[in-house]
């Protein structure tokens, strides 16, 4: 098994309030992990700990080591920008930028000061082809991306990430807002992604999580219940709190 | 149908494979009775009767895809569901095995038995008590009970070796034996396929509860 990050001991502090408890875990490279469990169980605050979201918000601590390739990413010499060129994020509601379709993919590279029209193009298609979009918006580049479809945006977002070449991507219920063809094609697309790029995603939906997911780990008030092979937790989990919350028993 | 619903109609099915395994309990009494007893009309009665046990499957098998389709069940509830699809298709093969001894039944009709039957019905209590036990251990979801009927099935395996060996020899002494000898043959190689189709049940049932696969014999 070969690892991409390595979560060691790793607590998380909202003021007094500890979101997150002791947890280790290995995440593989090139596999999709999906993190289950019920609303405020931690898996959110788990998934934003991996690229800094969370030095966003005021007020919070964290404890512990997460190695991205064996280098701690809350280290003083690691520059988040970068941390996050590498580990890029997919959040819960499409979020494209009041720009052309052209110019939401370029963002990001353009700030990391790539000028180059040439390049700039190249970067557009390579990315819209890796997020299974280019064909339906390969004529309409000028259009504001705000025309498009759900669907569509969520994949927009998607290509922007993957525009930035990182080596994971974070998917925070990426298909919540959708319907189910358009996840049907989000989800196709982390299947073929997963060629390219660690992912991690969080998912309310345990079929979701089946289907797609290599690993599975299941979260309960902050702490990590449970973490293996999906198919094992979801035919023989080992725990009876994972038990309870597949079979739908609480949460 | 919301979590409720589905815990009820979980139960519901669990009563059907109960029922389905009672019918062939019935199944096993008559058809090695109507052997035993030269009752030719008891024999048309059990294969009459094993059309109700494919009824149960069909039926039960039926409601197992629906619930696997709108409840996406996960975890034990799938193996329970998962078992009982294999499990029926078990049952019904140990009836089909009843029938096929009522056929012996019927051809034998009304002839003098070459020898008294005494390890035929010995071999009939073991399975049957093999499968009051398997059902037992399906209702109390009792794995270890599962495990310990799965090792019955080496006496049968040893009686069938008996009877095998003596109608071998009868037939070997005297070739008039054998027509009825054969038949005698097959029904102790039905009641030893039952036995190793009851072992299967078994295993499921440990499936089921466990999460274990296993092999019994």
């Amino acid at each position: 098994m070969k690892v991409k990050m390595q979560i060691r001991d790793l607590n998380f502090y909202y003021g007094d309030f500890k979101a997150l408890m002791d947890i280790n875990m290995d995440i593989e490279r090139k596999k999709v992990t999906a993190l289950i469990g019920p609303s405020g169980c931690g898996k959110s605050t788990f998934i934003r700990t991996l690229n800094r979201m969370n030095d966003l918000i005021e007020n919070t601590k964290v404890e512990g080591e997460i190695l991205l390739d064996g280098e701690d990413i809350y280290s003083k010499k690691i520059e988040v920008e970068e941390l996050r060129k590498k580990v890029g994020m997919v959040f819960q509601k499409p979020n494209p930028f009041p720009k052309s379709i052209y110019e939401n993919i370029v963002y990001g590279p353009k700030r990391h000061g790539i000028r180059n029209k040439k390049q700039l193009d190249e970067i557009v298609e390579k990315s819209l082809r890796g997020a299974a979009l280019w064909d339906e918006v390969k004529d309409r580049l000028n259009k504001s991306a705000w025309e498009l479809s759900g669907g569509q945006q969520q994949r927009l977002c998607i290509a922007r990430a993957i525009a930035m070449e990182p080596e994971v991507i974070l998917m925070d219920e990426p298909t919540s807002a959708l319907d189910p063809i358009a996840t049907s094609k989000i989800e196709n697309l982390i299947e073929t992604l997963k060629k390219d790029y660690t992912i991690v995603i969080v998912t309310h939906s345990m079929q979701q999580a089946a289907r797609i997911s290599d690993n599975t780990a299941f979260f309960l008030m902050g702490e990590l219940v449970e973490f293996g092979p999906t198919s094992t937790i979801f035919t023989t989990p080992k725990d009876q709190r994972t038990e309870d919350y597949i079979t739908g028993r609480f949460g | 149908m919301g979590r409720d619903g589905f815990e009820s109609a979980l139960k519901e099915l669990k009563k059907e494979v109960v029922k389905m395994f009672e019918g062939v309990e019935e199944l096993i009494d008559k058809s090695v009775e109507s052997l035993i007893n030269k009752d030719v009309n008891l024999a048309r009665e059990v294969i009459k009767l094993d059309d109700r046990i494919d009824q149960y499957m069909f039926e039960i098998e039926e409601k197992t895809i629906e619930l696997i389709a709108l409840q996406q069940p996960m975890a034990k509830d799938l193996r329970v569901i998962f078992s009982i699809a294999k499990i029926i298709t078990d049952l019904e093969r140990v009836g089909d095995f009843c029938v096929n001894i009522s056929k012996e039944t019927i051809k034998i009709g009304n002839e003098e038995h070459i020898k008294p039957l005494i390890d035929i019905p010995k071999m009939r209590d073991i399975v049957k008590d093999m499968l009051v036990n398997t059902k037992r251990s399906f209702m109390d979801e009792d794995s270890q009970l599962a495990r310990r009927v799965g090792e019955d099935d080496e006496l049968i395996d040893n009686l069938y070796h008996d009877i095998y060996t003596e109608i071998l020899m009868m037939i070997h002494e005297d070739s008039r034996y054998i027509n009825q000898g054969t038949k005698f043959l097959f029904v102790g190689r039905y009641i030893e396929r039952m036995a190793d189709h009851i072992t299967n049940i078994c295993e499921k049932i440990i499936y089921m509860v466990d999460g274990k696969k296993v092999e019994i014999n």
